[in-house]
């Protein structure tokens, strides 16, 4: 198993983000997705940073592809998604529309926000081109083994959510606007604020959720470092890593050494939950009751 | 008791009326409403089928506007009532003036717009409490026509029972005609 | 032309009194984790569905099934057998989301007409043609995320119908890709088809108020007089920042009544209401309602004055997306 860096969620300055690539140039991941994912406004602040942090990437022998857009309405957020593939590296999408200009039979990846929830879609996906596809968050182990027994008779690589704030909604709202009493259109760019994200709490002070613009993210930051014999057992072939602030380097070599043997998973999740933001980790999804539990003792 | 609470559009028994009920011994009513329950579900069997696993339960039913409370037991094949002074404990509880809560088994009134508006407050297992207003609203019941099929030796409280909350509420306890 | 209007019914009963209330079209679902309202005590036997369907028929009302959550791997039997037998029972149309299901669908039932359900949240001209173009689907529910001009525009890039929502609970997250329910409880509704399910909430009165709380997560209180909506978990109150406020959405359900005329020269074809777990009381004074409005504008009339506040979540409306400045 290996480890593919997800598309950043967050708003974080130019700087901040170009300096999280050259850091992850020099990661122990295999392959790394970039570009915007949640808000189309947040792109032109980092825009013309892409083709280098994807060159820088590229030169040090990491597989780089492009994500889309997980929620494409405006005329401009679809002319961008038709010249994702324009770069020359895979498109991954994560909004069909992005499929719908993907040339017929040519590769591209699917990711997290696409509902392969089963055999025909995963079939159908692959029969289209797609040779990657990281599975929805929310399935449990039964489907996660059901789909990748599949991916490796079509060879398909099958990856899972293996660490990161989870991405529970998307929507045509901003939630950062509206918090701060503006519209989306005049948002100000709020959500710039919180580059892990806002924390959403319950009345009674439990936290619950966390707010990044339209996107509903959990307060916990999932992790399966705890499932990885399960889901190698599975035929997973990588598991995706959500960028955050902070030593996200550390985060890549903590899951580097549980895939290598050298860490204890448990000693791993120590190291996470310490760079988690707020210190709780999930993997309920996989095995548990609910999303938001955690398989391992409270850290 | 919330008398004061309860908007104007669902009628309420009056205090003195509500006191007059305290009279009457409960052991006949509660004979009477359980042969009535199982009745209406041997002519509705699609009544238990649509209450399925979550709906087996035993609820208690709370006429707020009335001195007693119905524990109305849907666990085994037959359902059982009993009528009792004060709250003996269920699964869920239903709350609501006694025209609401008829109003809801003759489908004139919504359970969701009822709650929303908290004419209706529901505690405890919610799932039974919506299996048993769905599978309800979807069996069109006439709790007066099924009274007037029993026995006369049990239809008689019940009906009295009706005729007077007809009289002291001017709510029809029949079902409205639906055809329109 | 008038605007068909479409209509929940989670129980035979629903689908009568909708049918006797002037629903042009209703929509409904097996019992079973197939469709996107699984919840306690409501939809519809594969017998019930045949009986439904020919009294509709009969009094000239169409029916579409709902088969819209996404099957579970290993079990795409259920799915498919569901469509097998919403064709047999004589269905005018299945509501799909999934795209192996629409796949399977346009392979093995090519006679039967197919819609895309909103829990596929296609929301732009792009994936619509697409949609149409790889299998075949007829019409397109649109999601909850789109203003009125946008579903204009949408319209002139497009061949097929469209159909939105104008009445009811609403969802605030891109329909089909939330996941706000498991995270919390286990359940979802592209999986087991419900949303913040009941089996997870528990009311309590508390000194303060009714306290709801969905998977142990206090989702609000209301204090003794103010109206309880269920608390479904994106219109809970919570605290963000320093401010404790509905930080999703208001407690409120959509009313786009007053809109009706403008949908209607936006190209929409038919109208939706949601609410296949409301009663059939609820259902017959939603349909007079919008059925009286379609036909006042198909006729050129002002709309009626608008009734239907109390049976709203939060006895308060709004047009949510249609306006711009809900986002």
């Amino acid at each position: 198993m290996d480890l593919t860096i997800g598309p950043n969620q967050f708003f974080w300055d130019a700087d901040t983000w170009a300096g999280f690539y050259g850091e992850m140039a020099d990661s122990a991941a295999l392959r790394v997705v970039l570009g915007e994912l949640v808000c189309s406004k947040r792109l032109p602040f980092y825009q013309d940073r892409i083709p280098a942090a994807v060159e820088t990437l590229l030169d040090a022998g990491k597989t780089v592809a492009l994500t889309s857009l997980a929620l494409v309405t405006l005329k401009r957020e679809r002319k961008l998604t038709a010249d994702l593939g324009a770069m020359g590296v895979p498109v991954e999408i994560n909004d069909l529309t992005a499929l719908s200009h993907v040339p017929d039979g040519a590769e591209f990846w699917v990711g997290p926000l696409v509902n392969v929830y089963n055999e025909g879609t995963f079939r159908w996906l692959a029969s289209r081109g797609a040779t990657r596809i990281c599975l929805p968050p929310e399935l449990p182990l039964s489907s996660v083994q059901v789909l990748a027994a599949l991916g490796a008779e079509l060879g398909v690589a099958v990856e899972v959510w293996g660490f990161g704030r989870l991405p529970l909604a998307i929507s045509g709202r901003c939630y950062h606007a509206r918090l701060h009493g503006r519209t989306k259109d005049n948002c100000q760019f709020a959500c710039e604020d919180d580059p892990d994200g806002l924390s959403v709490v319950t009345t009674d002070g439990q936290p619950f959720l966390a707010m990044n613009g339209v996107q509903t993210l959990s307060d916990s930051t999932a992790s399966l470092v705890r499932k990885v014999e399960e889901l190698r057992d599975a035929g997973v072939s990588a598991l995706r890593l959500s960028p955050q602030t902070g030593a996200f380097g550390s985060v890549v070599a903590a899951y580097r050494g549980v895939l290598d043997g050298s860490v204890s998973p448990d000693d791993a999740a120590r190291v996470l939950a310490a760079l988690a933001p707020g210190g709780r980790l999930s993997d309920g999804f996989l095995t548990g009751a609910r999303g938001a539990d955690w398989s391992g003792v409270a850290v | 008791m919330h008398y004061a609470e309860t908007p104007g559009s669902i009628p309420v028994f009056p205090r003195p009326a509500a006191l007059a009920l305290r009279l009457p011994p409960l052991a006949p009513l509660s004979v009477a409403l359980t042969a009535l329950a199982r009745r209406i579900t041997r002519r509705h069997p699609e009544l238990l089928t649509r209450l399925g696993s979550d709906g087996a339960a035993r609820f208690v039913i709370d006429p707020t506007d009335l001195p007693m409370v119905l524990q109305f037991d849907l666990r085994a094949s037959e359902p059982h009532i009993r009528v009792l002074r004060r709250d003996p404990g269920g699964d869920a509880r239903i709350a609501g003036p006694m025209a609401a809560l008829l109003g809801l088994v003759h489908g004139v009134y919504d359970g969701d717009a009822l709650f929303f508006s908290r004419d209706l407050v529901i505690e405890g297992d919610t799932a039974a409490t919506l299996a048993l207003r769905n599978a309800i609203d979807d069996a069109e019941l006439d709790l007066s026509e099924e009274i007037d099929a029993l026995p006369m030796t049990l239809s008689r409280p019940l009906r009295a029972l009706i005729r007077f909350a007809e009289r002291r509420t001017g709510v029809a306890l029949t079902r409205p005609e639906e055809d329109y | 032309m008038t605007l068909e209007i479409v209509c929940p019914a989670g129980t035979p009963a629903a689908l009568r009194a909708a049918v006797k209330a002037g629903a042009h079209t209703i929509y409904c679902g097996f019992a079973d984790e197939t469709n996107a309202r699984n919840f306690p005590g409501l939809n519809f036997g594969r017998a019930e569905m045949a009986e439904g369907i020919a009294f509709a028929h009969a009094r000239g009302s169409k029916v579409l099934v709902a088969i819209n959550t996404y099957p579970r791997a290993g079990a795409e039997h259920l799915w498919h057998a569901a469509i097998a037998d919403a064709e047999t029972a004589g269905a005018d149309a299945v509501i799909l989301a999934d795209i192996g299901l629409l796949a399977f669908a346009a392979e093995h039932h090519p006679g039967l007409r197919r819609h895309l359900s909103v829990q596929a949240a296609a929301a732009n001209s792009d994936i619509i043609n697409f949609y149409a173009d790889t299998f075949d689907v007829k019409r397109v529910v649109l999601p909850r995320v789109l203003s009125v001009p946008e579903i204009a525009a949408i319209n002139a890039e497009i061949d097929v119908e469209t159909e939105v929502f104008v009445f009811g609970g609403l969802c605030v997250m891109a329909e089909g890709r939330c996941s706000l329910s498991s995270y919390a409880t286990g359940e979802s509704p592209n999986m087991n088809g419900v949303c913040s399910p009941a089996s997870h909430v528990k009311y309590s009165e508390e000194p303060d108020g009714l306290a709801a709380r969905l998977g142990g997560y206090t989702i609000h209180k209301v204090g003794r007089d103010e109206p309880a909506p269920y608390p479904t978990l994106c219109k809970g109150c919570f605290t963000a920042g320093d401010k404790t406020s509905h930080t999703f959405e208001d407690p409120t359900s959509l009313n786009a009544e007053q809109l009706i005329p403008q949908l209607a020269k936006a190209g929409v074809t038919a109208l939706k209401i949601e609410g296949r777990q409301r009663s059939r009381s609820y259902v017959a004074q939603v349909v007079r309602n919008f059925r009286a409005a379609v036909d006042a504008v198909a006729e050129g009339r002002p709309l009626p004055a608008g009734m239907l506040a109390r049976l709203s979540e939060g006895q308060s409306g709004t047009t949510g997306a249609y306006k711009k400045t809900w986002r």
